[in-house]
């Protein structure tokens, strides 16, 4: 498979990139932001995506989805990223749907057709500090009567507050098991916070929540598999997002070294900025090809793909760190305005850097898998 | 069986029969390498065997026509050959700036007789070329360049002098940028091609930082050159040129820039040794080799990216220049972390145990990577101009 957009692909972002660049521009986070919202992301819109069948993109089409790949979906995410679009998108099409469609059984059924129908959002809630280490989850599932007892906190659970389902990693007696916690289950505790970004994600509380044993993803303590799925195809998600952020932040930079006049000149002029621009454009088009050629993996079930995801997530957050970085920078005094969109680029690429293991936690899985 | 894999059968068979165990072996020193040419001394019979079997097949350049002493090949069946040769590890039978660059040059602007007459020595590798481009006033600033020919009617005087010559002192022939007209700067050169042998070269190894000599200046004082030994047009060589220098950094770009592709970390810490939770024991540079090895891993996607784009017409034509541009900065990067991890060891120059000073000599070597074939800043200019179209650059 060669590493670019076939002809089907190519039609598909020449539909969402202008639907998404209406519908959903940086105006519309604004929107939201400056009326202090409380949902984290327009509800409309969120009807409009259904209308496209976005929601259900992954979703088997057994059940009720297109039955796409991560290529697909990566083409939709980098348009929300371009846009800074506030989307359940990412937790809800990708990594809930990766999971979910890994471990089949009862709770696929339940919710795989619910998420192509754009009628449920999903959240995962695996993170349990401020930094990512899925490998520590200290949440426990005890067995109590016909299901679980779950205690635990969870953290930076993005749209935690109103999902209709959160996925939740805890620990059995023989791993890791998944369990898929209602909205209403009593016990949770949701606590929204406003992050840099104006999105919103809940610190968690599972106090002695009771599930009943079919709300178990797929086996009891084979859960780390499907964990495996979910962050894999989340990581990759969050980094074909950050290749939009990094690119619309470069073009809006690029576009203005043209336009503004110093001494007598575009700066777009001076060698000093020349270099770094073009020095940018190369990280941006390096990381774009490893985000595809992660996904191309996925969506091949190569075992190779593991590496690839956490090369793509920090290899991404570099280039589009780097995007931001020098996007405020060239921008000179306006970057640093609110008025300006460029800051926005700025504070959504710093949660989606964190999101789901950051540059160095990715690194450091590298030199893992690599065996040092 | 699909065409291709019966294509993939009779080579891996092929392959088999003809290439020698020492010709499977990795490349040690300098003499490994066949470069073929008139002075040509075959380092081992197994060496020999492989070039002669390569060529009657026409396997030294695969997919070459035929009758230019190449194979045939389709670009399928090529990447076919390639793979097979990988994963064998074979050595290249003949390596040469015939192959690489000449031939390139000849096949898309030279007469049918200058095809049969210049490829086939080279695809055999009885001809060993050089390229005489770089001046020393005329390095990043190329189209400046002086030596000149003068016409004499049925052939050109030329004089003056080139630098960065790879190679010139045991090349057979040289291919070489000359003026033939002062009053135009990119339509005033030709692409001249004459014997290294002629009356008036002479050619004087540079010692470089390396304590290697692979570069040469080279010297013309009244060199004749017949009127009918030029590729393209009189005073178009420039275009030749140009070619030449997009078609290099393609190459560059599709062979790995990056240098070797695997990861630096885990060869480090095999000879570094690991600590009780088993990581590369030395955290920092584990964290460095580690930073290191995602960019590795990210430019082979790039490269992959970048390849199937060039091929089929999608890539932006000036892309060539970031990858080599990224290529060549991450080969460097490569070379520091190999010295970091080699310690005083790799600072030794001449000693058996490090084969005499591989490591440092390597390192200082790759300094010249994002010189030569265009510097990096140079390519930095020509994306911010050609790809950005940022004004007046």
């Amino acid at each position: 498979m060669p590493l670019y957009h076939n002809d089907d692909q190519a039609m598909l972002k020449d539909s969402v990139a202008p639907f998404v660049a209406e519908q959903a521009p940086v105006s519309h986070l604004r929107k939201l932001r400056d009326s202090a919202d409380a949902t984290g992301f327009s509800r409309d819109l969120w009807a409009q995506f259904t209308e496209m069948g976005l929601p259900g993109m992954l979703v088997p089409e057994a059940h009720g989805g297109l039955g796409m790949g991560h290529m697909e979906a990566g083409i939709v995410l980098e348009e929300i990223g371009r846009n800074l679009t506030p989307s359940p998108f990412l937790s809800t099409s990708v990594g809930a749907v990766a999971a979910l469609a890994k471990a089949g059984g009862t709770q696929a059924g339940r919710w795989l057709p619910a998420i192509a129908s754009g009628e449920a959002i999903i959240a995962l809630a695996i993170d349990e500090g401020a930094k990512h280490r899925p490998d520590r989850i200290a949440t426990t599932a005890t067995r109590a009567g016909n299901g679980f007892r779950l205690d635990g906190k969870k953290s930076f659970v993005l749209h935690g507050h109103i999902a209709d389902m959160s996925i939740v990693a805890a620990k059995t007696d023989g791993g890791i098991t998944l369990f898929a916690v209602p909205k209403d289950a009593k016990g949770v505790t949701a606590d929204p916070r406003r992050l840099v970004d104006s999105s919103l994600a809940s610190h968690v509380t599972l106090d002695g929540v009771e599930v009943d044993a079919d709300a178990v993803i797929g086996e009891v303590d084979a859960g780390g598999e499907i964990l495996d799925a979910l962050l894999a195809a989340t990581r990759t998600g969050a980094a074909a997002e950050m290749v939009g952020v990094g690119q619309g932040a470069m073009d809006m930079t690029v576009t203005y070294l043209k336009e503004r006049k110093q001494f007598g000149k575009l700066i777009g002029e001076f060698q000093g900025l020349q270099h770094r621009a073009a020095h940018l454009y190369g990280e941006m088009e390096v990381a774009r090809a490893t985000v595809m050629k992660a996904q191309q993996l996925l969506d091949e079930g190569n075992e190779g793909a593991k590496l690839m995801v956490s090369v793509a997530k920090a290899k991404a957050g570099r280039a589009a760190n780097l995007a931001v970085r020098e996007g405020v920078q060239m921008h000179g005094g306006i970057g640093m305005t609110d008025e300006y969109d460029i800051g926005l680029y700025m504070k959504r690429d710093r949660a989606l850097a964190e999101y789901m293991g950051d540059v160095h936690y990715h690194i450091d899985q590298v030199a893992r898998m690599n065996g040092y | 069986m699909s065409d291709l894999d019966a294509f993939r059968a009779e080579v891996r068979g092929w392959l088999e029969a003809n290439c020698p165990a020492e010709m499977r072996e990795p490349i040690r020193e300098e003499g490994d390498v066949c470069w073929g040419g008139r002075n040509w001394v075959f380092k081992n019979d197994a060496q020999k065997a492989w070039l002669e079997a390569c060529v009657s097949k026409g396997y030294t350049v695969p997919d070459w026509p035929k009758a230019y002493g190449g194979a045939g090949l389709t670009p399928e069946q090529t990447k076919v050959f390639k793979q097979e040769m990988k994963r064998i590890h074979a050595r290249s039978p003949l390596d040469s700036f015939g192959i690489w660059m000449l031939g390139p040059a000849l096949l898309q602007f030279g007469t049918e007789e200058q095809k049969v007459e210049y490829l086939n020595p080279i695809a055999r590798g009885e001809i060993r070329w050089c390229q005489g481009y770089s001046e020393p006033g005329s390095g990043s600033d190329l189209v400046s360049l002086q030596t000149f020919g003068e016409d004499k009617g049925d052939h050109w005087v030329v004089n003056g002098s080139k630098i960065w010559t790879s190679y010139a002192d045991q090349a057979d022939w040289i291919f070489c940028l000359v003026r033939t007209d002062k009053t135009n700067k990119y339509q005033g050169i030709t692409f001249m091609l004459f014997d290294m042998a002629s009356k008036g070269v002479t050619t004087k190894p540079i010692l470089l930082i390396s304590g290697n000599s692979p570069f040469c200046e080279t010297f013309f004082d009244d060199v004749e050159v017949p009127k009918t030994q030029f590729i393209g047009e009189i005073n178009r060589g420039w275009d030749v040129a140009k070619y030449l220098l997009g078609h290099e950094r393609e190459m560059i770009s599709g062979g790995g820039a990056g240098g070797d592709m695997v990861s630096i970390g885990s060869a480090f810490a095999k000879a570094f040794g690991k600590n009780a939770a088993g990581e590369l024991d030395d955290p920092i540079l584990r964290a460095e080799m580690a930073a290191f090895d995602v960019d590795v891993f990210a430019y082979r996607a790039m490269g992959e990216r970048f390849m199937d784009m060039w091929k089929t017409g999608r890539a932006h034509p000036a892309s060539s220049n970031m990858m080599k541009y990224v290529g060549t900065e991450l080969n460097k990067r490569r070379h520091e972390l190999v010295m970091s991890g080699g310690g005083s060891e790799a600072l030794e120059w001449d000693s058996e145990e490090t084969k005499g000073g591989a490591r440092a000599r390597g390192w200082l070597r790759t300094k010249a990577n994002s010189i030569e074939g265009g510097t990096s800043e140079v390519m930095l200019n020509v994306i911010a101009k050609r790809i950005l179209d940022l004004p007046g650059a």
